[in-house]
C-alpha cells in the first residue's frame, strides 16, 4: 500500500513540477475553465500589491479572496508554487480517512453477509470485500492527484486547490470523530466560499450516528448535541470573521467576497450555469433569478438530509457535487474534488449502465471547451451559444454522474425508497431549464 | 430518458446495436459520402444573399477612371523595383506622400528554420511600406486595409500601380468614415505576418521586426490585390486562410454583387460558374469546385496574402486578376471601380461583418453550403466511431473490474505512440544539421526525409517495445486499447472538424473505415497493407494527386512524389513561420492515434 502511494506521489509531483516550468503554465492560468474571478492567482498578486502599498486590497473590483487567504500568501508568496503543490496532498488525507471509515464498517458488512439470506442476491454484490476496500484509499488518491482537472487547477495556481484542501481536512476530521476540529474547519471552509455551509447537515448527521443519538426532534440529547456542534461552528465562524476584521481594519471584505459570490456581478464565461443567463437577462429580473439560481445550492440539503440521514458520508459527497454544479463561479478544481470520491462508491458502479456514456460526455466536453472558446473569442466565427451549449452538456453530464449513485443507493441494504426519484427529476429539470 | 432507464427496452436497443453494428456502420459511411457529394448538387444548396444591412443596395456610382495612370505607375514601380533589387522603399514613400498619405515603413527579418526551396529563400530581410488615408468624417477608431504584394520578377506590378491610383482617387473623396491603409508588403506572407504582428503588438512566431510608427484604428476588413497584367479576363476570389479559416460569407457576396454590377467575369477556385446544374457536366463542375475548396481548406495554409488577417478577427479576401484566353477583356479602371465599390460598402459598416456565415463551402460563387448542411456528413462518420465505441463499451466494467487488464497494458502503447509523435514533430527540424553532415542532401530534403523516415520507423517501433514491456497482450487488453483509441479519435476528429471542417472530414473519410474495423484477428498482411494505404501520410499523397487532377494539371507518379515531399516541407514551414496547426495536429495527435490502431493489429 505504501509503495504504490509513494510512487503515485512522485508521479504527481513530477507532472506538476514539469508543467510549472513549461510554457503551458501561463496558458493554463488564463483559461476560464480553470480559474474564476474568485480564485485566479493573477488577482491574488494584485491584491498583495495593493496590500503592500497600504491600500485596501478590496478597493478595486479585482480581488475577491478572503483576508486570511491574502495574509497567508503575504507570507508565502515566494513559495507559492510549493504551497500549491502541497495543497492537493491534504486531500490525500481523504484516502486515509476512507480507509479508517471503511475498515470500521467492515464488521457491519460481514454481519450483513452472514444474514445474507435475508437480502436479494444482487445486494450481496454491494457488500464490499475487504480486498476491494483495501485499494480504495489508493484509488481516491489516484483519482484526485492524477485527475487532469486537479493538475490544471494546481498549475494555474488557482486558490481553489486550497479550498479543496480545507474541505478535505474537514471531512477527515469529521470521519475521525473530532467534533471540535470538524466544526472549526467547516467554519473555515464556509468562510472561504460560503457554500460549504450546506455540509453542516451531513456532518451533524454523521456525529449523531456515531454517538448513537437518534434523529428525533423530541429528544433532548439530539438538541443538546446539535446546539453544541452549531455553537462550535458559529463560534469559530464569528472568531474567524472577527479576526479578518482586525487584520484588515474594515468590513470591506464582506461585500467584496460574499456579495461577489451571491450577486454574481462578474459574467466572465465559465463552466457554470450563471454567466450566460445573467448576461442575457433584463436588469429588473436579475434579483429574482439570482435568488432562484442560488437557492439551488442550499435547497437540496433538506430533502437529501431527510432521505440520506442513514448515509451521512454519501450525503457529504452529494453536497459537494451539488455545490460544484450550482455554485456561481465553478472551476474544474471543484469538479475534481467530488470526482475524487467516486471510487469510494465503486461498489455501486456495477449497477451504473450509463457511467461509460457519462464519462465520454465529460471527456468530450472537456476537449470541446477550449475549441469552442477559440472559435468564439479568437476566430470570431462561433458565438457564446456554442460555448454555453457545451457548458450545459457538461453540467448535464455531472448531474447524471451524481444522480446515478444516488438512485442506485436505493438498492443498498441500508435502503431508501422511490421518493428519491423526485429529487432526481427536480435536479434534472432545473439543469435542463437552465 | 425513458428509453435508457427502462431495462427491457434498453436491452432491446443494445441488442439491436450489437447485432446490426457492422451493417449500420457501413450504411453510415456510405450515407456520409453520398451526403457530402450531394452538397454540390444545386437544388440542395442555398443561393447566397447579402445579410449585412449596411452593405445593402445603395445608389452609388463608381467613378474611378484613372486606369491609365495606374498602369504608368505600375511601369514606374517596376523600373524602380528592378533598380533597387527589391522593394523600392524611397520611391514608394515619395509616391505615397505625394498622394497625401501618412507614410511609414517597417523593416523585418526572419531566418527560416530551413531553406524554402519553392520560393528560394532562407534569410529573409525586407521592408513593408504603408500609407494611411485618415478619415475626414469620423474619429479614427476603425480602419480598412488594401494590400498589394511587392513580388520578385514581373508579377503584381499592376496591383501596386492600381493601389497608388486608388489612393490618389480616394484622397479626393470626402465620405470616408474609416481610415484606409494602403500596404505594400514584401516577401508575401512573411511581410504580412511582420506587419500584422507589429500592428497588434504581438509576437507569436519569433519574427524580428521594427515597431510600427503609425497606426490607424482597429481593422474591420482587408482586401488583398494580385494583378500581373494590364488587361484581365476574369477575377478570382480566394477565401481560404490560415488553418482553414474563412472570412464572413458577406465579403464573398459583396465581391459577387459588384462583379455582377460591373459585368466582370468572376471565378472561385479558378472555375467559372455554370448554369446547367441539371446536366452531369454541370454537377461535376460544381463538385470539382467544392472539392477544390475542401482540399485547399484542409491543408490549412493561407492561399493568399489575406489569410493571416483572419487570425486577428479581420475579414479578408484576396482578389486575383487572371488573364486567360477569352475575348472579353477588362482594363484596370474596371477593377479599380470594383474595388472602389467594395471599399465604399465596407466603409458603411457599422460593426464588424458578422451577420452572415463563417462556416460554409462554395460549389460556386452564387451558391453556398452552410454548416448545418455539411456537418451531417461528418456526423455520420463520427457516429460510426461512437457505435464502435459502444460495441466494446457495452461490457462496461472493463475499467472498474479489478480482474480486468491493468492500466499498464493500455498506457504503454499510448505513451509510446505519443512519444513517436513527439519525435516526428521535433526531430526533423532539429536534426537537419546532423543529417546534412552525414548524407549528401540539402537541408530541405534532410528535413522532409527525416520526417518520412521517422514516420516509417514508427510503424516498426510501438508494438515491439510494448510487448517487451508488458508481456503478452490479452484479449481484454486490445479491447480496452481499441475503446480508448476510438474515443480518442472521435474526440480528436470532432474538435478538428469544428475548427476546420474540411480537414476533419478528409481525415475521417480515410481513417474511420479501417480504424472502426480493426481487430488483431484479421489477416495480418492484408489489413496491414490496408492500414498503411489509409494512413495519414497516404491521405496527404492522395490529396496531392486529387488536387492536381482537379486543377487540370495531372502529374505522373514521380512528380506527385516530389510534390508530396514539397507539401510536407511547406507544412512544416507554415507551422514555423505562421503558426499553422496542421503539422502539429498530424504529428502529435492523428499519427499517434493511428499508431494505436496499428498496435491493435499486431496485438499478441
Amino acid at each position: 500500500m505504501a509503495a504504490p502511494l509513494t510512487l503515485l506521489l512522485i508521479v504527481a509531483v513530477t507532472i506538476r513540477a514539469v508543467l510549472f516550468r513549461s510554457s503551458l503554465a501561463e496558458l493554463i492560468s488564463e483559461r476560464v475553465e480553470v480559474v474564476s474571478p474568485l480564485n485566479a492567482w493573477k488577482r491574488v498578486v494584485e491584491g498583495l500589491a495593493l496590500l503592500d502599498l497600504g491600500v485596501s486590497p478590496y478597493s478595486g473590483d479585482v480581488f475577491h479572496e478572503t483576508p486570511l487567504m491574502i495574509y497567508l500568501f503575504h507570507f508565502t508568496v515566494d513559495y507559492a508554487e510549493i504551497v500549491f503543490m502541497v495543497s492537493p496532498y491534504f486531500v490525500d488525507c481523504l484516502s486515509c480517512l476512507l480507509a479508517s471509515l471503511d475498515r470500521a464498517k467492515i464488521f457491519r458488512k460481514q454481519k450483513y453477509a452472514l444474514e445474507s439470506d435475508r437480502y436479494p442476491a444482487d445486494c450481496l454484490e454491494l457488500l464490499r470485500s475487504p480486498k476491494e476496500m483495501f485499494y480504495i484509499p489508493l484509488k481516491v488518491a489516484m483519482f484526485y492527484l492524477l485527475n487532469p482537472f486537479t493538475i490544471l487547477s494546481c498549475v494555474a495556481k488557482s486558490t481553489c486547490g486550497l479550498n479543496n484542501a480545507i474541505i478535505a481536512l474537514f471531512i477527515f476530521c469529521t470521519l475521525k470523530g473530532s467534533a471540535l476540529l470538524s466544526g472549526i474547519l467547516l467554519a473555515l471552509a464556509t468562510y472561504q466560499s460560503i457554500y460549504p455551509l450546506t455540509l453542516f447537515a451531513p456532518a451533524l448527521l454523521f456525529f449523531l450516528q456515531r454517538l448513537y443519538i437518534p434523529v428525533n426532534l423530541r429528544r433532548s440529547s439530539f438538541w443538546c448535541f446539535t446546539l453544541q456542534y452549531a455553537f462550535i461552528y458559529v463560534g469559530s465562524l464569528v472568531v474567524i470573521t472577527g479576526l479578518s476584521f482586525f487584520l484588515l481594519g474594515s468590513w470591506d471584505f464582506i461585500p467584496s467576497v460574499y456579495g461577489f459570490i451571491f450577486s454574481v456581478p462578474d459574467l466572465t464565461p465559465n463552466i457554470g450555469l450563471f454567466w450566460y443567463f445573467f448576461a442575457e437577462m433584463f436588469e429588473h429580473f436579475r434579483l429574482f433569478f439570482i435568488c432562484v439560481f442560488q437557492i439551488n445550492v442550499f435547497f437540496y440539503t433538506i430533502p437529501l438530509s431527510i432521505k440520506l440521514k442513514e448515509h451521512p458520508v454519501f450525503l457529504i459527497f452529494m453536497q459537494i457535487a451539488i455545490i460544484s454544479i450550482f455554485k456561481s463561479y465553478p472551476t474544474v478544481g471543484d469538479v475534481a474534488l467530488y470526482m475524487a470520491f467516486l471510487p469510494a462508491w465503486s461498489h455501486l458502479y456495477r449497477f451504473l449502465r450509463n457511467i461509460f456514456l457519462v464519462s465520454c460526455v465529460l471527456l468530450a466536453c472537456s476537449a470541446l471547451f477550449p475549441v469552442l472558446w477559440h472559435l468564439w473569442i479568437y476566430a470570431g466565427s462561433a458565438n457564446s451559444n456554442f460555448y454555453y451549449a457545451i457548458t450545459l452538456l457538461f453540467n448535464f453530464g455531472q448531474t447524471f454522474l451524481i444522480i446515478r449513485p444516488l438512485t442506485r443507493r436505493r438498492k443498498h441494504p441500508g435502503g431508501f425508497d422511490n421518493e428519491v426519484s423526485c429529487f432526481k427529476s427536480s435536479v434534472w429539470k432545473s439543469s435542463l431549464k437552465s | 430518458m425513458g428509453l435508457l432507464s427502462d431495462p427491457n427496452r434498453r436491452k432491446a436497443l443494445t441488442n439491436l446495436l450489437t447485432r446490426l453494428n457492422a451493417p449500420i456502420c457501413m450504411v453510415c459511411y456510405l450515407a456520409a459520402i453520398v451526403w457530402f457529394m450531394g452538397l454540390a448538387f444545386e437544388p440542395f444548396t442555398l443561393r447566397t444573399y447579402m445579410s449585412e444591412n449596411a452593405m445593402g443596395s445603395t445608389m452609388v456610382e463608381e467613378r474611378f477612371s484613372s486606369g491609365e495612370r495606374a498602369l504608368s505607375l505600375a511601369k514606374e514601380f517596376d523600373a524602380h523595383k528592378r533598380k533597387a533589387g527589391g522593394m523600392p522603399v524611397e520611391w514608394l514613400v515619395k509616391a505615397m506622400q505625394a498622394r497625401g498619405l501618412e507614410v511609414f515603413t517597417q523593416s523585418f527579418s526572419r531566418k527560416l528554420p530551413f531553406p524554402d526551396e519553392n520560393k528560394e529563400r532562407y534569410m529573409v530581410r525586407g521592408t513593408n511600406v504603408y500609407g494611411i488615408l485618415r478619415a475626414p468624417r469620423a474619429p479614427r477608431t476603425e480602419a480598412l486595409v488594401i494590400t498589394a504584394p511587392c513580388s520578385p520578377g514581373n508579377s503584381d506590378n499592376q496591383a501596386v500601380g492600381l493601389l497608388l491610383a486608388l489612393a490618389q482617387y480616394f484622397r479626393n473623396q470626402i465620405f470616408w468614415a474609416k481610415d484606409i491603409i494602403f500596404l505594400v508588403n514584401e516577401h508575401d506572407l512573411i511581410g504580412m505576418q511582420a506587419w500584422l504582428e507589429g500592428y497588434h503588438h504581438t509576437n507569436i512566431t519569433g519574427m524580428e521586426y521594427s515597431p510600427l510608427q503609425g497606426r490607424a484604428g482597429s481593422i474591420q476588413a482587408a482586401l488583398s490585390l494580385e494583378l500581373s497584367s494590364d488587361v484581365i479576363t476574369s477575377l478570382d476570389l480566394i477565401l481560404e486562410g490560415l488553418n482553414g479559416q474563412l472570412p464572413n460569407l458577406d465579403l464573398a457576396n459583396l465581391f459577387y454583387a459588384f462583379c455582377q454590377k460591373l459585368g466582370v467575369l468572376c471565378t472561385i477556385q479558378g472555375k467559372l460558374q455554370r448554369n446547367d446544374w441539371d446536366t452531369a457536366e454541370g454537377y461535376t463542375h460544381a463538385a470539382q469546385t467544392m472539392m477544390l475548396m475542401v482540399l485547399k481548406q484542409a491543408c490549412g495554409r493561407s492561399w493568399g496574402d489575406h489569410g493571416l488577417f483572419l487570425r486577428y478577427h479581420i475579414e479578408a479576401a484576396s482578389i486575383r486578376g487572371i488573364n486567360g484566353f477569352r475575348h472579353y477583356k477588362m482594363d484596370v479602371a474596371t477593377i479599380g471601380r470594383l474595388l472602389e465599390g467594395m471599399v465604399r460598402k465596407l466603409n458603411n459598416l457599422l460593426e464588424r461583418l458578422h451577420q452572415s456565415y463563417f462556416f460554409y463551402l462554395l460549389p460556386s460563387l452564387s451558391r453556398f453550403v452552410s454548416i448545418g448542411y455539411y456537418m451531417p456528413a461528418f456526423g455520420l462518420l463520427a457516429v460510426i466511431l461512437l457505435l464502435r465505441v459502444s460495441f466494446p463499451g457495452l461490457d462496461h466494467f472493463t475499467f472498474f473490474n479489478p480482474s480486468g487488464p491493468g492500466v499498464l497494458t493500455v498506457l504503454t502503447p499510448v505513451v509510446i505512440s505519443h512519444l513517436t509523435g513527439v519525435a516526428l514533430y521535433l526531430l526533423p527540424v532539429h536534426l537537419q544539421e546532423m543529417a546534412v553532415e552525414h548524407f549528401p542532401v540539402s537541408e530541405t530534403e534532410a528535413v522532409v526525409l527525416t520526417a518520412v523516415a521517422i514516420y516509417t520507423a514508427g510503424l516498426a517501433l510501438p508494438h515491439n517495445t510494448q510487448r517487451l514491456l508488458s508481456g503478452e497482450g490479452t484479449e481484454q487488453g486490445w479491447k480496452v486499447l481499441k475503446l480508448t483509441a476510438l474515443l480518442y479519435l472521435a474526440v480528436l476528429l470532432g474538435c478538428t472538424a469544428l475548427i476546420n471542417f474540411s480537414l476533419g472530414f478528409v481525415l475521417a473519410v480515410t481513417l474511420v473505415p479501417i480504424t472502426a474495423s480493426m481487430t488483431p484477428h484479421m489477416p495480418k498482411a492484408l489489413s496491414a497493407l490496408a492500414m498503411v494505404l489509409l494512413s495519414p501520410a497516404f491521405t496527404i499523397l492522395y490529396c496531392v494527386f486529387i488536387y492536381q487532377e482537379l486543377i487540370e494539371a495531372p502529374v505522373s507518379v514521380g512528380e506527385g512524389w516530389m510534390l508530396f515531399l514539397s507539401v510536407i516541407s511547406q507544412g512544416i514551414l507554415d507551422h514555423a513561420l505562421y503558426g499553422s496547426l496542421v503539422y502539429p495536429l498530424l504529428a502529435l495527435f492523428i499519427y499517434p492515434c493511428w499508431l494505436m490502431f496499428w498496435n491493435i493489429l499486431f496485438w499478441s
